[in-house]
């Protein structure tokens, strides 16, 4: 039996954006299944867990099944043939598959973007209009004796956010753990989360602004009106209290999730988050985080800013990038129905999109390269089995701090990487285009 | 690899000896050989000025904060895009380019090697990611040290055989070329105390029993010990600070002999008026220079600072604070455990403004008070004292003193007067000596045995230049530029592409030593380490510059 | 009747991990179409735990089944609702200029599904 099973040290899980490194995976060879993974949260489990070699058809070409060469060659043709295509997703992908993805964008004048624009996306704006102090998880881990999670349930959504970098595990300086630190969580609902809060702030809902603007003003030595109170639903001597406890800790770290982005103030929450930590700094040692939710969303983010010079919503129609979202990015896109071709890679748009983006996408032709069925591959023309990084497909990705990490892949597949898959695309793609499509501008246009 | 013979140019070739001569360079193999045969293709140079590529010794382009500079300002690109073209990608300028449009700027200006200058380790990776999309240029970067957690622990133990046991696995670890110091002892103050700094040389560091001029000492033995093929690269304490050049001064003093590099010395050449409470620097150009000049272990680039729009991006987190809070412009900062800061801004030199003209003065004077070009070579510290798309400008400053003369005439003139240009400070440096601090001595500095030369053996990484009156308008723009033997640009546009190598070292160490880093990371690190270090699926095509004790048991 | 509430959006534990037994599947598909209700809201709307309920905004409608949540954790007014296909059919696709569609605290009219 033993030679049946095979054990993986340290291999890193890519459920969500806390990317954890040491994941002891036991694989039953035979059976092409992972059968327990130590150290995983009930995320973490179900990912590795749940995830078998599937009878999937390679490759879906209008329904019907089709080899992965046919796939990419009729992709390829789309592409080619598109006046405004678009790319989409690579936040469940390595970097490695970002940059093919990126080539190809630029090669064929497309638009580019990632699922940041609808997570952390305003937060990205914020950061572009006042910055961020921050740092990676290991800092937070080993020195911050105040924590403050503000709109989002990490005990949900990130369980070992708070077991393995920030609340409970012990650090340098914090070597007693929790109780060396203190721990707010601020939202609009008691979740999960709350239960290791030591204080719980609620929130009305769309006041995070008004209460996030009242603490700078507070911190800075400013008098706030008590009716802050009747507006947010929170009172004047809790506020007062946490900006005491924000100024007064060792080392504070705003940790902030999408109850910030996804509502009303969108980037305007985030840039008032991302200032109130930078103001702090004027009297202790404060950072600030964005909880990123994919596994390589943050990877996404880095090689679309190095390729391009912007982080998402980029468009190359006109040979060089373009950044602006709203207009580059892809609900705006879709909504306004422009696009005429997208490609969508391990993202579920035709599930998380408003109705009139699906409603666009099921009118073009789209090419989906996913390891599962979607909603997104059943609108697909072509859809493209992949194998799934991290389980796998090994490479890159970057953990929600931007630290890096080699992927230890546990099973073959016998589908192809999306790497893979777009690499030869991007062949493809050139031999139609005759190399690089250079856009034909008129001089008179020019001129104009 | 195609044969070519270059006919009829005038070679400026210091480290052979060759200043002006018209004679044929070939080339074979990407390398420059004795002759090739005659098919070879002949390239006319005739009116044509050749030197080797260059080689920036210290720059940053590609990185986490790179990145995050990157990300932080589209108003730095929006004015400056990059077209893609039949066989180049598409990008954008800026102070902080993206990187492939880095690699074709870089070779656009002639240069053919780069050097990355600070790391931390655990970003490694993301660094050789870039680097593989920085195209045509070689490059390497050196990774940060001086503010090492464990290394601190180490050395406030007395393991000095761990210490260096241990530098030797880090560097191996991560690929990189050299160790960086950068502000050592600063970090622990700025992430533990409310932001603050560390001032003295012989301060106590925060949390150790531990001076930063043990680290220093013991980080620029230990690299001449390991026999690096560049010193220690050091980024001194107290960097932009009235008064600091004592502070650099000691850390040369510290060196005893040993060989060290002073980066961006510009930075750290600044006097401050005695007893006075005025925070406005002087100029001690005049001390940094003769203490270098007299020094021959010591090396050092400028970090010259040009008006206009720059990014400040510096592992001197607490320096980054303090410029920011004079513009009130947004700014970054980023803690790495146990191995860094990193704080970012936007930042405007202004001719007008006292500081920054002073700045700019200081760095024209050490250039022109250095007696040997070898040692005291080219940089702006891009993109912190400017970017390098200003080093035709540069030039133009050191070799024109009429121009200089009237970019002189445009500044503050109550900083000019503290500095030597107003004693009519009027040398100019000829072609060979920019040779040798643009490309040989860089390459020398570096150990980079086959490059800055044209000697045989060389990589054949060669730029043609149009002679011309006007030098910003020579150096802005080479006719031909040659990347190991292929014609990259040719009449001043791209012809090839072309994938440079990524230079690193991987010094010898006793393999006992993981044991001893392992339970450091068990305990304080966020990562496993075994997924620490960064295996060779990273580097691409790349090339190990050994060690003094490789190259002689060739290892 | 309907009343005029405020939809939340949001993750789960359980849709994380349905969800890497696939999208379409049996438990993703109950996990996204449960919606959270404060308890008093649900008895006023004469409304029990597993019966259906309609929500309405200004962007799409959608019938779910509702389920009750103490006031300490769900004020009055608030729901919640695992993001999902569901919930994305209440989104507007206007961004105001972000990329961003409100995906969280959507203004939805409530209203019990009769028969």
């Amino acid at each position: 039996m033993s030679e049946q099973t095979l054990t993986i040290r340290d291999a890193t899980c890519t459920f969500c954006g806390c990317v954890c490194d040491d994941m002891h995976l036991t694989v039953d060879v035979n059976a092409h299944k992972i059968t327990k993974a130590e150290n995983a949260c009930v995320l973490g489990r179900a990912w590795f867990k749940e995830h078998g070699i599937e009878e999937r058809p390679f490759a879906l070409i209008n329904g019907r099944e089709a080899s992965t060469d046919e796939a990419i060659e009729a992709a390829a043709q789309i592409l080619a043939q598109a006046r405004f295509p678009i790319i989409y997703g690579l936040s469940d992908t390595t970097c490695e598959a970002q940059r093919q993805a990126v080539a190809i964008a630029d090669m064929i004048g497309g638009n580019i973007d990632t699922t940041t624009s609808v997570c952390h996306g305003p937060s990205g704006m914020a950061f572009q209009a006042v910055g961020e102090s921050t740092a990676t998880l290991g800092e937070i881990r080993n020195r911050a004796d105040l924590l403050v999670f503000w709109g989002g349930n990490p005990a949900e959504s990130h369980p070992r956010l708070f077991t393995r970098y920030a609340v409970t595990a012990k650090g340098m300086y914090v070597p007693n753990g929790k109780k060396d630190r203190t721990v707010v969580l601020v939202d609009v609902r008691r979740t999960q989360s709350a239960a290791v809060a030591d204080i719980f702030i609620q929130v009305k809902p769309r006041r995070d602004f008004e209460v996030l603007w009242a603490l700078r003003a507070l911190v800075k030595g400013h008098s706030v009106d008590p009716s802050i109170e009747a507006v947010t639903g929170v009172s004047l001597a809790t506020l007062e209290d946490l900006a005491n406890r924000m100024k007064s800790c060792r080392f504070g770290a705003l940790m902030f999730g999408m109850g910030l982005t996804m509502t009303r103030g969108r980037h305007f929450n985030s840039g008032a988050l991302l200032a109130l930590a930078s103001d702090l700094n004027a009297y202790t040692h404060f950072v600030a985080k964005p909880v990123r939710g994919h596994g390589n969303v943050t990877g996404a983010d880095n090689v679309v800013s190095w390729q391009t010079g912007f982080p998402f919503g980029v468009n190359l129609g006109r040979g060089y990038p373009r950044f602006n979202p709203g207009e580059f990015t892809t609900v705006d896109v879709l909504g306004r129905r422009e696009a005429d071709a997208a490609m969508v890679i391990a993202a579920d748009p035709g599930a998380n999109f408003p109705q009139a983006a699906i409603d666009h996408l099921r009118s073009i032709p789209v090419i989906v390269l996913d390891p599962k069925p979607t909603h997104t591959s059943q609108l697909a023309k072509v859809a493209i089995t992949t194998a799934t990084y991290g389980i796998s497909v090994g490479g890159t990705v970057y953990r929600m701090d931007d630290v890096p990490l080699t992927l230890r892949p546990a099973l073959p597949s016998p589908y192809p990487s999306d790497e893979q898959v777009l690499t030869r695309i991007k062949q493809r793609v050139s031999e139609l285009l005759g190399g690089n499509r250079v856009p034909e501008l008129a001089p008179d246009s020019l001129a104009a | 690899m195609s044969m070519l013979r270059i006919v009829n140019g005038r070679i400026y070739d210091p480290a052979n000896g060759v200043d002006g001569e018209v004679r044929d360079v070939c080339v074979a193999g990407g390398k420059i050989v004795a002759d090739v045969a005659p098919e070879a293709r002949r390239l006319d140079a005739s009116g044509l000025v050749i030197m080797p590529g260059g080689v920036d010794i210290h720059c940053h382009i590609a990185g986490a904060k790179v990145n995050l500079a990157r990300k932080l300002q589209p108003e730095d690109h929006r004015h400056d895009v990059h077209p893609r073209t039949a066989i180049t990608r598409s990008g954008v300028g800026g102070t902080v380019p993206s990187t492939f449009t880095t690699g074709y700027r870089y070779t656009l200006l002639g240069y053919t090697t780069a050097m990355e200058a600070a790391v931390p380790p655990i970003n490694a990776r993301h660094t050789l990611e870039e680097l593989h999309d920085t195209p045509i240029i070689d490059k390497g970067f050196y990774v940060l040290m001086g503010n090492n957690v464990l290394l601190y622990k180490l050395l406030e133990q007395g393991r000095r055989d761990d210490f260096r046991n241990a530098l030797a696995w880090w560097l191996s670890a991560s690929k990189a070329y050299t160790a960086k110091l950068v502000n050592p002892g600063g970090d622990e103050a700025w992430k533990g105390r409310r932001n603050a700094n560390i001032t003295k040389l012989d301060e106590k560091i925060e949390s150790f029993s531990l001076t930063p001029q043990q680290v220093i000492g013991a980080l620029i033995e230990a690299v001449d010990e390991l026999g690096l093929p560049h010193p220690a690269h050091i980024h001194c304490n107290n960097l932009g600070h009235s008064g600091n050049f004592e502070t650099t001064l000691e850390t040369m003093r510290i060196a005893d002999g040993h060989r060290a590099h002073l980066t961006h010395i510009q930075f750290h050449s600044y006097g401050q008026v005695a007893g006075k409470s005025s925070n406005n620097p002087t100029s001690r150009a005049k001390e940094i220079s003769e203490y270098v000049n007299s020094h021959p272990n010591i090396s050092a680039d400028v970090g010259q600072v040009m008006f206009g729009k720059s990014t400040s991006m510096t592992a001197d987190a607490p320096l980054a604070y303090m410029l920011a809070r004079f513009g009130g412009d947004k700014w970054v900062n980023a803690d790495t455990e146990h191995e860094s800061g990193c704080g970012i801004l936007p930042f405007t030199y202004q001719d007008r403004i006292y500081t920054h003209a002073l700045q700019w003065a200081i760095g024209l004077e050490l250039f022109l008070l250095s007696k040997d070009p070898w040692r005291m070579v080219f940089s702006t510290d891009h993109p912190n004292g400017g970017s390098f798309m200003s080093y035709p400008r540069l030039i133009r400053l050191l070799m024109d003193s009429e121009f200089r003369k009237q970019e002189m005439a445009k500044v503050n003139p109550r900083a000019l007067r503290q500095t030597a240009l107003a004693d009519g400070l009027d040398r100019e440096y000829t072609l060979n000596e920019i040779a040798i601090i643009t490309r040989a001595g860089p390459a020398r500095l570096l150990g980079l045995a086959s490059k800055g030369h044209l000697g045989i053996g060389a990589d054949a990484d060669i730029t043609l230049y149009e002679e011309h009156e006007d030098k910003e308008r020579m150096f802005g723009a080479p006719r031909h530029v040659i990347k190991d033997g292929q014609l990259v640009i040719e009449d001043h546009e791209f012809r090839a592409h072309h994938e440079g190598r990524v230079l690193h070292v991987a010094p010898d160490y006793d393999p006992a030593i993981t044991e001893v880093i392992r339970p450091f990371f068990e305990d304080y690190y966020s990562i496993r380490f075994n997924n620490y270090a960064v295996d060779d699926s990273y580097l691409g095509r790349h090339e190990r510059v050994p060690t003094a004790k490789q190259r002689a048991t060739g290892t | 009747m309907a009343e005029t509430m405020t939809l939340i959006g949001g993750r789960s534990s359980r849709q994380g991990t349905s969800l890497c037994a696939g999208k379409l599947g049996a438990e993703y598909i109950e996990v996204s179409s449960t919606l959270e209700m404060n308890a008093e809201d649900m008895a006023r709307l004469g409304l029990k735990d597993s019966d259906s309920v309609r929500l309405r905004s200004a962007d799409g409608e959608i019938v779910v089944r509702c389920k009750g949540k103490p006031a300490k954790d769900l004020p009055a007014g608030l729901l919640f609702i695992a993001y999902g296909p569901l919930s994305s059919a209440l989104m507007g696709s206007d961004t105001a200029g972000s990329g961003m569609p409100m995906s969280k605290n959507i203004e939805v009219e409530v209203e019990a599904v009769v028969g």
